[in-house]
């Protein structure tokens, strides 16, 4: 048994007998990172001294009994997530010596838990990318191939839990930045439905888009993460007061009358061959497990990324406004007046992408095209949304491919941002809409890349997914494959 | 074209945001091909679609108003690139 090797799940069955204790696994997680993390780079901060700490105070309440589902497991966290004490980046020169003073509540959720934070991740500069090559602190490289992209922008979240470098991953997802790195390097990725995890304490990218979303080695994990961030917070007021139920619970392999449909404008030219056959053959397990399958039309998917370019941009360029050189962050003091503080230090702090997101979200909410571009989008925003809750009448489950292609090659697409925008058209429509969904791992294309499949839930419906997609991975063994890494 | 060199500098300048002539120039080519592509949406008729700007249906938030922990000056001011006397400094602001 290599520790690194096991799942939170089976970690927490060996901290519980006294097999393991949490120094233990916590050593050996930080170990496979300085092993594994010059050819990756997918950790910005990794919490060498204080990972151990928090592995002694585990192991002092094992000894005491007080045991949380989290208690000494090793989790590694998005650079996007306040961590009181540690640096917290977002990937950006902006943020790049920023100490946060305080926690996000998810962070404070799995602290309670006692769980181990080992390191801070490497992602798209304020998660604005698809390949994480957008980030200050260099590109994340695929553990499947280092030539290729883990996707973005939780690309240093799906990386880092592909070549275990941590047992789970906290990660964002704003337009499929959870999901698509999971695809890409062949782990569980979950967006939970909006409303469903606090942000409070996520750096904020798009406020109407943004949720946390935990990132791991298979379902039954996911789901147990998941149970530990969810719920309402009183310093969210997005996050939603409704009941969350036991997800691990409802992993009972049963989809007897699970109706699971395929949306068929998703299955359309620009989609990989290698992609549309696992994708395929997914249908006909999900059948051969019992659940009927169901073509079914949303309508206006073909819009969704242009909707999302617009209303993504537009609430960027208001939240991002908050980088000014004067509480936080970068300050250029060569400035002579205010205002060339702000130009120059937001000048200097921000990379590529960030500026011209800023700069499309601020035209598009600018005087005389507002009503034409924002207001347009959000009108097409409602009938994105419709399309799914029309669907959902019909079916339980939507069955997707995650991204069109598996990974693409590093600086493939890196001279033309449409073109990397499109990466992302069989995600963007479910944070539109506002529900949940997830990927996880259902092939490899010809030249050995991870392929991923999409479910997406009905709002506020995470068991149900997670219960599809837990009963195809009983059925299959793609998610036991691991990179020659 | 949908948008032109002039009207880049001038949204730069509303977002605070100093441009390079080099980045005035890529920016404008950019941005001009993602405004190309977002003009789809223009061929929905959306007459009489409410715009969604939150996708969950939602009703204001209200909490009580209670005295809670919150930051020590110390804290607050513990990034800030200058402070003095409790307060963040900057350059001189009135002429």
């Amino acid at each position: 048994m290599t520790i690194h090797d096991l799942t939170l799940a089976e970690l927490r069955a060996r901290l519980d007998n006294r097999e393991l204790s949490a120094v233990e696994v916590t050593n050996a997680y930080l170990e496979r990172i300085a092993a594994t993390n010059p050819d990756l780079n997918s950790f910005i901060t990794v919490c060498n001294e204080t990972a151990i700490v928090e592995a002694q105070a585990a192991d002092q309440a094992l000894a005491a009994g007080e045991v949380a589902p989290l208690t000494g497991l090793p989790i590694a966290v998005k650079d996007i997530f306040n961590t009181a004490g540690l640096r917290t980046t977002c990937a950006s020169r902006i943020l790049e010596n920023y100490v946060s003073p305080y926690d996000a509540t998810a962070i404070a959720r799995i602290k309670a838990q006692k769980a181990v934070i080992v390191g801070k991740l490497n992602m798209d500069e304020f998660a604005m990318g698809s390949s994480n090559e957008n980030s200050a602190f260099g590109a994340v490289r695929n553990p499947w191939n280092l030539e290729h992209v883990p996707g973005g922008s939780s690309g240093g979240s799906a990386a880092s839990i592909a070549a275990h470098q941590a047992a789970a991953a906290l990660g964002t997802d704003t337009g499929g930045s959870v999901r698509q790195p999971a695809a890409h390097c062949s782990v569980v990725g979950l967006k939970p439905t909006y409303g469903r995890v606090s942000r409070y304490g996520v750096v904020a990218y798009a406020s109407s888009l943004d949720q946390v979303g935990p990132v791991t080695r298979d379902v039954r994990d996911s789901a147990l993460l998941l149970q530990a961030i969810a719920g309402y917070d009183s310093a969210d007021s997005t996050s939603v007061d409704t009941p969350v139920p036991d997800y691990q619970a409802n992993l009972t392999g049963d989809l007897r009358g699970m109706k699971i449909g395929l949306p068929k404008e998703y299955f359309i030219e620009g989609l990989d061959d290698d992609v549309r056959k696992a994708i395929t053959d997914a249908a006909a397990t999900y059948k051969a497990l019992g659940a009927e399958i169901i073509e079914v039309s949303l309508p206006h998917t073909a819009y969704a990324v242009a909707c999302y370019y617009l209303i993504a941009t537009a609430e960027a360029s208001s939240n991002l406004a908050r980088y000014d050189g004067v509480r936080y962050g970068l300050r250029d003091e060569n400035a002579e007046k205010l205002i060339d503080m702000y130009m120059q230090s937001r000048a200097a702090g921000f990379g590529t992408e960030v500026k011209r997101r800023i700069m499309l979200g601020t035209y598009a909410l600018s005087s005389g095209y507002y009503d034409a571009y924002y207001i347009k989008a959000q009108k097409v925003r409602t009938l994105i949304r419709q399309d799914f809750l029309d669907v959902f009448e019909k079916v339980d489950t939507l069955l997707t491919p995650v991204a069109p292609t598996p990974a693409f090659a590093l600086g493939e697409k890196t001279d033309d941002p449409l073109q990397m925008y499109l990466s992302d058209i069989y995600t963007i429509p479910v944070n539109l809409a506002g529900t949940c969904a997830m990927s996880l791992p259902c092939g490899f294309s010809a030249k050995g890349l991870p392929i991923g499949l999409q479910l997406i839930g009905k709002p506020f419906d995470e068991a149900t997914m997670l219960r599809t997609a837990h009963a195809f991975e009983q059925a299959t063994e793609w998610h036991k494959r691991t990179p020659k890494f | 074209m949908k948008i032109t060199r002039a009207e880049v500098e001038h949204v730069g300048r509303l977002a605070r945001l100093a441009l390079s002539d080099e980045e005035l120039d890529s920016l404008t080519g950019e941005m001009d091909a993602i405004l190309d592509y977002v003009e789809q949406l223009k061929t929905l008729d959306t007459d009489g679609i409410v715009p969604t700007a939150h996708a969950v249906p939602m009703e204001n938030a209200f909490r009580a108003d209670e005295v809670k922990p919150s930051f020590t000056p110390e804290q607050a001011l513990s990034n800030a690139p200058d402070a003095s006397e409790n307060a963040f400094r900057v350059r001189r602001v009135i002429e």
